[in-house]
């Protein structure tokens, strides 16, 4: 049963976050456009509020890796070019999708967004393709 | 000043949140992806969560002028169904799988000071830096 209640109840806090930033700023907490916006293509006066979300979301890991550091388990038993591999795709992904799973699957779905459901349904559909092909091409060890 | 203290404490709920659920721990997200394997659902619980409160509270917000701290709201217009958008979603999911990491985790997981997500999260800035080098060049219609 602790399977499922912690995951509910990190989405019950997911959810509040994002209706906070929503409520106090008027903007959605969607983590890769606010990276993007901070980090790859800062605009002039659009980058403060940025810096503070990431800067608030680090401090929140810092918190978790005194309080709950079995929180990081560190990655998946692969070898290290996945990560590579992983991270540009998830990157220019995300920028070119308009969004993750907290802009899109979070935010979006939220706001009944035709847009954001479709890009949910899409990147979940590829990530269950993509386990089922990486796991036949033997790339995870 | 407001509006920016406030990023700042709803960072730290978010992360405190993906901490909580599991989404910081890659084998999950493998797990739960893991559809034709040993399936682990439990992270469907993470998403109905979230979504839940926020399709709630965003039917109170949404009645506002506007937000406490800004003088108009920032939310995305676009309506049009466009390539970009599932192909770019598509590449993601590809990239969420293989490493388990998605962008809010990978960026709690910097604080863990563990080497893989720090790999994965400056290769994922790097991914953002070739699509604007991209976007420069063919001006993505997103």
């Amino acid at each position: 049963m602790e399977n499922y209640y912690l995951p509910l109840i990190g989405g019950l806090l997911i959810g509040t976050a994002v209706s906070l930033m929503l409520y106090l700023t008027g903007r959605v907490a969607g983590v890769s456009g606010i990276i993007y916006g901070a980090a790859a293509n800062p605009k002039k006066g659009d980058t403060a509020w940025r810096w503070y979300f990431i800067s608030g979301m680090f401090v929140g890991g810092l918190i978790l890796m005194v309080l709950k550091p079995e929180s990081f388990s560190g990655g998946l038993p692969t070898q290290d070019w996945t990560l590579i591999v992983a991270g540009l795709l998830v990157g220019f992904g995300t920028v070119l999708g308009s969004g993750c799973t907290s802009g899109h699957g979070v935010c979006g779905t939220s706001r009944l967004s035709i847009r954001s459901m479709l890009a949910t349904l899409t990147f979940i559909l590829a990530g269950v393709l993509a386990v089922f092909l990486f796991r036949k091409l033997g790339v995870f060890l | 000043m407001r509006n920016k203290i406030s990023a700042f404490a709803v960072g730290v709920l978010f992360a405190i949140g993906l901490g909580i659920s599991g989404m910081t721990r890659p084998e999950k997200v493998f797990g739960f992806l893991d559809v034709f394997g040993s399936w682990d659902a439990s992270l469907i619980f993470v998403m109905l969560g979230a979504v839940i409160v926020h399709f709630i509270a965003f039917r109170f917000i949404a009645r506002r002028k506007s937000p406490l701290f800004s003088l108009q709201w920032h939310l995305p217009t676009k309506k049009e169904i466009t390539a970009p958008l599932i192909a770019g979603s598509f590449i993601f999911g590809v990239g969420w799988a293989l490493a388990g990491y998605c962008p809010g985790p990978a960026l709690v997981s910097l604080a863990s000071f563990q080497i893989r997500p720090i790999i994965f999260f400056v290769s994922m800035i790097l991914g953002m830096f070739l699509f604007r080098l991209l976007d420069r060049r063919f001006r993505i219609q997103r």
